[in-house]
């Protein structure tokens, strides 16, 4: 199967989609000529035109706004939101507007519109442009939240996201746009609340999201030269979530490890770990570990960032410490 | 509190002027090869082209007054009186830059100077500053706070919320709006209706445009502002025309297809603010041409040597990393 980078998957299922129905546009900054800073968009604007791919001003909090009346009434725009960090610029017109009108409208208005953004650290970028914000949304009802971990993810779950009613927020690693990885040339979609299992063991589960899912992996490989096999669970999207699959992994595995890059307080990890506490307890073997993120602002220095986010060691280590019976009794 | 600055009309204001701009240069050269050269982590964006605006305003300022800054903030960070070393430092991710390396290119500020902070949110130190003003006014202090952002940030919501409350309470604020034309890869008129000017006096603040490329007629409109911002008749606001020299960020290399060679190379030779200012110092007899090599020669050397000071400069210790996420309590 050939191979494209994650940029590339991105761009090629928003131009499908584009192409399949006239009432998806692109609005965002630098989205046309200069096809966004990481290039994602390149060529989109020479396809569809200017009213299709559309560049705005700096003004994040308008655009979004302009989205949501637009998804309200027949449109189906998809915004680019150059960083992650710029939800907190976006949040009244994404959680009090987008998320809340079908509701409260009691069914008769919807929002299907993309918000698609990026999240992770490593960057050199500092504090705000490099947090990784996906907890954030998911903590509001009516939003669902996509964590592509590939190219092979990024382009099906892009055009599901394009063609379901609601708002859906996408989150791309940053890191990853120049990844390559197999994506068939014919037309696929991978459908939300189905987690992928993408390595299989028997030993302990990892649940892991996002950029978090090479470090797993990477993880993985070091303990299997220990012996240890481990079971690697991509949830793909964290709303909806897939409870069956991690459930049924750890209820083999007795042992799980959650790791995401938000910040491990009141985050992705917590709500993954207390599903798996509250349905799979009487399986577990050991307290479920949680590996996010450190609570502080990323910092810029290199020595002092490298060491805020989990590394395929750190993982390894902790899985190890976990088969040992080490945090068994950890405070 | 040391009195307002007067009117530069001296030899020595002149020179200290001239070297201020020349200082900045210097550092955004040396800033330029280090990330050519893969010693500096992450990317940054040059200020060179702009120096007479940040050099004409704060030469109008006493290291009381506040100002904010921006994503390309180098240039007003050494303007506020910043050292080149500590700059560096910061640049570099050491323990010994002006924010223990925490904050980087984007987030570098002399604090002890007035210096708020650099910003890596386009617009947002717009409420800062107006919040900084509010603060000196309540204290009663005499405090004057500039608010630098680009042409760009003209297009946040915030600017208009702070403007019409800076104007209803007569805060000492004055907007800088350096306009060079870009607002990252997007020409200025593409993304900016209307007058930029106009939309400050529809607040009823009084506007100013001035040629930012001349230090002299900056800081002249400067230190009229400041001095009437002190006594309570502000807030102002200026849109200074002006010219990044660099792409966007320093990574920003092949631009034609925003931005064309010749208009580059026609401010570039004859609009130059530092090349400008020296002629009229030669031709009004303040300077001989020699003196200004001479000046020009002597900065080299400093950046340099502050460069080479942070290359082996030690880098903060990891347990830092958790250090300053609060401020203390304690008295
Ligand atoms: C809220 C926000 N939106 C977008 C960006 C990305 N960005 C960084 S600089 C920039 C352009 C700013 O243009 P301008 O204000 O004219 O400043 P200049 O870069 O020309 O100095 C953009 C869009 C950002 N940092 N913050
Ligand atoms: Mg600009």
């Amino acid at each position: 199967m050939r191979e494209i980078t994650l940029s590339k998957a991105v761009n090629e299922a928003i131009a499908e989609e584009m192409r399949r129905d006239p009432t998806v546009f692109v609005i965002g900054e630098d989205v046309a000529e200069a096809g966004t800073p990481f290039k994602v968009l390149s060529g989109l604007v020479e396809e569809f035109g200017t009213d299709r791919v559309i560049d705005t001003p700096i003004a994040e909090p308008g655009f979004m706004g302009i989205a949501v009346g637009a998804a309200m009434t027949g449109s189906r725009p998809i915004v680019d939101l150059m960083f992650g960090d710029f939800l907190y610029l976006v949040m009244d017109q994404l959680c009090n507007q987008a998320a809340k009108t079908h509701y409260m409208s009691g069914g008769k208005l919807s929002v299907p519109l993309v918000l698609r953004t990026n999240l992770g650290a490593t960057r050199r970028s500092a504090a705000q442009h490099s947090q990784s914000l996906h907890a954030l949304v998911a903590h509001i009802p009516g939003l669902k939240v996509a964590m592509p971990s590939s190219a092979y993810e990024a382009k099906g779950l892009m055009k599901t996201a394009i063609r379901d009613n609601n708002p859906v927020v996408i989150f791309e690693d940053k890191l990853m746009y120049n990844d390559k990885a197999p994506v068939p040339e014919e037309e696929y979609l991978i459908p939300f609340g189905e987690a992928a299992i993408l390595r299989e063991g028997n030993d302990i589960t990892m649940v892991a999201t996002s950029s978090m899912v090479q470090v797993a992996l990477a993880a993985a490989e070091l303990l299997a030269r220990d012996g240890i096999s481990a079971e690697i669970i991509d949830p793909r999207t964290i709303v909806p979530l897939d409870e069956d699959t991690i459930l049924r992994s750890v209820r083999k595995t007795s042992r799980a490890i959650v790791i995401d890059e938000g910040h491990q307080s009141y985050g992705i990890t917590g709500e993954i770990a207390s599903r798996i506490s509250d349905k799979a307890f009487y399986h577990l073997d050991a307290p479920v570990q949680r590996m996010g993120a450190m609570d502080v602002p990323v910092p810029f220095s290199p020595v002092l960032e490298d060491i805020t986010v989990p590394t395929a060691e750190s993982v390894a280590e902790r899985a190890r410490q976990l088969l040992r019976g080490d945090l068994f009794h950890a405070a | 509190m040391s009195p307002a600055k007067k009117d530069k009309s001296n030899r020595e204001d002149y020179l200290r002027m001239y070297r201020q701009m020349v200082r900045i240069r210097a550092f955004e050269d040396n800033a330029n090869q280090l990330y050519l050269s893969a010693k500096m982590p992450g990317l940054t964006h040059m200020y060179s082209g702009q120096e007479a605006v940040a050099v004409g305003i704060c030469e109008a300022l006493t290291s009381n007054d506040k100002i904010t800054s921006t994503h390309r903030g180098h240039g007003h960070c050494v303007a506020k009186g910043a050292a080149f070393k500590q700059m560096f430092c910061e640049l570099l991710g050491k323990e010994e830059g002006y924010c223990r390396g925490k904050g980087g290119s984007m987030h570098i500020a002399d604090q002890a100077n007035g210096n708020l902070g650099a910003n890596a949110i386009v617009g947002g130190s717009m409420g800062i500053a107006t919040g900084a003003a509010l603060s000196a006014k309540r204290l009663g202090k005499s405090d004057v706070t500039v608010c630098f952002f680009g042409d760009g940030a003209t297009a946040q919501g915030l600017l208009y919320e702070v403007m019409n409350m800076a104007a209803l309470w007569n805060l000492p604020v004055i907007y800088a709006c350096e306009n060079n034309g870009y607002s990252e890869y997007t020409r200025t008129d593409e993304i900016a209706a209307g007058s930029i000017t106009a939309r400050a006096e529809a607040f009823g603040i009084e506007s100013h445009t001035v040629d930012g490329q001349d230090v002299l007629a900056v800081n002249k409109l400067a230190t009229d502002l400041v001095a009437r911002a002190r006594k309570g008749e502000g807030p102002f606001f200026i849109e200074l025309m002006t010219y990044r020299y660099h792409g966007h960020h320093v990574g920003d290399i092949n631009r034609e297809y925003y931005r064309r060679k010749d208009e580059e190379a026609d401010w570039k030779t004859n609009r130059d603010p530092i090349t400008n200012f020296g002629k009229w110092l030669e031709d009004q007899k303040i300077v001989t041409a020699d003196e200004l090599v001479g000046i020009n020669n002597e900065i080299k050397a400093e950046a340099e040597e502050a460069v080479a000071y942070a290359e082996k400069a030690p880098y903060p210790s990891i347990n830092e990393v958790d250090m300053h996420v609060f401020a203390s309590n304690a008295a």
